[in-house]
C-alpha cells in the first residue's frame, strides 16, 4: 500500500510512524444504505434484533452487572443474547459505567473493529453526565461526544433486570429500524475524531481501526 | 462399478442436494437441542429452537465485511467444502435411494481424508488473519487433531479387518438384523477407542483448548466475521451432523429412517456433552499425552482383538 497525502478520501494516520503507516489501511469508513426492498430490511432487522451478540469487554464497574445475565436467574440467552469474546463478531457494545481516558482509547479501537450494524448501550449515569466522577481529571463526562450511543440505561448501578429491560428496548428499536449509530459515526466522523483526539493525548493508532 | 447414464447422475446430484438440506437443517436444529439440554442442566431455559438459524442469517445480513487476503476469503469456503465433501460420500440412511449419496466401494478412505481438508483450509485462513490468538488456536487444534486421529484410524482399521470391506454401505449392511450385530457389541474395543477419539473431535471440554473462549478468544475464528462467520456456522452444523452420522454408520448399526437417525445421533452426541459438562479443560500437552496413551493403546488392542478373536 502506498502512503497517500491527506485528501478527502483517505485518512492521515499521522499518529503512526512512517513504517507503521504502510501496515495500516488509510481508507475512510463508508455509510451504508438499508436494503432497497423494505420487507428484506425489516427481516434483516428482525434477525439482528433477535441475535444480539454482546462484546465481552467490561469497561467500568458496571461490567459486573453483565455477568448475571447469563446465569439461571436472568438467562438472557432466551432472547438470543450471547457474549462474544472478539469485537469482530459482536454487535452490541455495553459501556459499563464510567469510561476513563485510558479506557476510551480501547473502546474506540474495539468499536471501530466491530462490523456494522453495531449498537452501543451506555449503562449507568457516568456515560451520561459523569455521575459521581463529574469532576474527575481522567473520566469522560459526556460519552456520546466520542462514540454514538443508541440507548441509555441510567442508574448507579442499574440492576440486571433493568439491563435486560434495556436490551429488550434495544431490540424494539432495532426492529423499528431506529438504530443507525454506525452510520452516524461515519457521517460525523471528523467531529468524533476531533473530540477523541482532544482527550487522548498520545494517539499512536490509525485514525480508523479497520 | 455400475454405468450411470446422464439422467441417473442428475438424479443423484438432486438427491444429494436434498440430503445436504436435510442434514444442514438437522445440524442447526441439533445445535439448539444440545444448547437447551445444557441449559436445563444449569437450571436455565436456554435459546429458542430457531436461534442457530437466526444467528446464521444475522451474520449474513451484516453490512460490512473486511478481508485480510485471498486465503482469508477462501478459508470458510474450504471449510464448507470439507463438510459437504465428507457428507457426499457417507450413506445417510441405509436402504434409501434418496439418502445414499455417492457411496461406493472404498468411500471410507475418502471420508477420512476429507475430514482433514476443512481443518487445513481453516489453518491457512486463520494464519493469514494475522491474529496471534488465531495462530495459537491453530497450533493447538492441529496438534490435538493429529493426536485423536491415531486412535480413530486404528479403530477404523480394526473394523475394516472385521468386515473385510472399505465401503460404508457394506459395513452398515453387515450390522443389520438387530442390536446384537452392531459394532458396539461385536467389536466393543474399537468402538471404545473411536468414542474416545470422538471426544476430541467434538470440541467440548476437556478437549476444547483450541477454542478456549476465556483464554485465547475463541482461537482460529477470532478474526472471522459477517458472511465468513455465517459460512463457518453452516459448516459447524453440517460437519457436526456428518461426523455423528459417520459414527452411527460405523459403530451403531446405521439408521433405516430419519427418526432412528435423529435419535441415534443425539445419543452419540450426548456422550460428548455429558463428559463435557462434567470435566474441566485439559492443557494441550495433557490432551496429546492422553490421546497417545490410553485411546491409542485401546486402538492397538482392538486390532489384536479382531485378529485373534473375530477373524480366527
Amino acid at each position: 500500500m502506498i502512503k497517500s497525502l491527506s485528501t478527502e478520501d483517505t485518512l492521515e494516520n499521522s499518529g503512526l510512524t512512517e513504517e507503521e503507516q504502510l501496515l495500516f489501511s488509510n481508507a475512510r469508513p463508508k455509510a451504508y444504505e438499508p436494503y432497497p426492498i423494505k420487507a428484506v430490511e425489516d427481516f434483516a432487522n428482525w434477525c439482528r434484533a433477535n441475535s444480539l451478540w454482546i462484546l465481552a469487554f467490561g469497561t467500568g464497574c458496571g461490567a459486573i452487572e453483565l455477568r448475571p445475565l447469563m446465569t439461571a436467574r436472568f438467562d438472557a440467552s432466551r432472547f438470543g443474547m450471547a457474549g462474544r469474546p472478539t469485537p469482530r463478531q459482536s454487535s452490541v457494545f455495553i459501556i459499563g459505567g464510567y469510561a476513563s481516558v485510558k479506557t476510551l482509547k480501547r473502546i474506540i479501537r474495539s468499536y471501530e473493529q466491530m462490523q456494522g450494524p453495531k449498537f452501543v448501550i451506555a449503562l449507568g449515569i457516568c456515560p451520561i453526565n459523569g455521575g459521581m466522577y463529574f469532576d474527575s481529571y481522567n473520566t469522560i463526562n459526556r460519552f456520546d461526544q466520542y462514540i454514538p450511543v443508541d440507548l441509555y440505561i441510567t442508574g448507579c448501578m442499574p440492576r440486571p433486570e433493568v439491563l435486560v429491560a434495556g436490551l429488550m428496548e434495544l431490540q424494539n428499536k432495532i426492529k423499528a429500524g431506529e438504530c443507525d449509530g454506525a452510520n452516524r459515526y461515519v457521517e460525523n466522523f471528523d467531529w468524533y475524531k476531533t473530540n477523541q483526539k482532544k482527550v487522548i493525548k498520545k494517539w499512536d493508532m490509525p485514525d480508523y481501526n479497520w | 462399478m455400475i454405468d450411470y447414464s446422464v439422467g441417473d447422475w442428475i438424479g443423484k446430484i438432486g438427491n444429494f442436494w436434498l440430503t445436504l438440506l436435510v442434514v444442514l437443517t438437522y445440524g442447526l436444529f441439533m445445535g439448539a437441542i444440545i444448547d437447551r439440554t445444557i441449559a436445563k442442566v444449569q437450571g436455565r431455559i436456554g435459546i429458542p429452537y430457531s436461534q442457530p438459524f437466526i444467528n446464521v442469517l444475522k451474520n449474513f445480513f451484516k453490512r460490512t465485511a473486511i478481508s485480510h487476503g485471498v486465503m482469508f476469503y477462501l478459508a470458510p469456503v474450504f471449510r464448507l467444502a470439507g463438510g459437504i465433501g465428507t457428507l457426499a460420500f457417507i450413506p445417510v440412511i441405509y436402504g434409501s435411494e434418496t439418502f445414499s449419496n455417492f457411496s461406493m466401494s472404498g468411500d471410507l478412505f475418502l471420508v477420512i481424508y476429507f475430514m482433514f481438508f476443512g481443518q487445513l483450509g481453516m489453518a491457512l485462513g486463520a494464519g493469514e488473519s494475522g491474529h496471534p490468538y488465531a495462530t495459537i488456536g491453530i497450533a493447538r487444534g492441529l496438534s490435538q487433531m493429529t493426536a485423536y486421529e491415531v486412535p480413530f484410524a486404528l479403530a477404523v482399521i480394526s473394523i475394516v479387518i472385521q468386515y473385510d470391506t472399505l465401503s460404508i454401505t457394506e459395513i452398515v449392511a453387515a450390522q443389520q438384523g438387530g442390536w446384537q450385530n452392531w459394532t458396539v457389541i461385536t467389536n466393543w474395543v474399537a468402538t471404545l477407542a473411536a468414542m474416545l477419539a470422538f471426544l476430541g473431535m467434538a470440541g467440548y471440554s476437556p478437549f476444547d483448548v483450541h477454542l478456549a473462549p476465556q483464554e485465547i478468544p475463541i482461537g482460529p475464528p477470532t478474526e472471522f466475521h459477517s458472511s465468513y462467520l455465517s459460512l463457518m456456522q453452516l459448516n459447524r452444523a453440517l460437519f457436526g451432523a456428518t461426523k455423528l452420522i459417520l459414527f452411527m454408520n460405523l459403530f451403531f448399526g446405521g439408521a433405516t429412517g430419519l427418526l432412528e437417525l435423529m435419535l441415534k445421533t443425539w445419543m452419540i452426541y450426548m456422550v460428548a456433552i455429558i463428559i463435557g459438562v462434567a470435566f474441566p479443560r485439559f492443557r494441550v500437552d495433557q490432551t496429546i499425552r492422553f490421546f497417545f496413551k490410553i485411546p491409542t493403546l485401546i486402538g492397538i488392542m482392538s486390532i489384536i482383538y479382531v485378529q485373534m478373536v473375530l477373524t480366527s
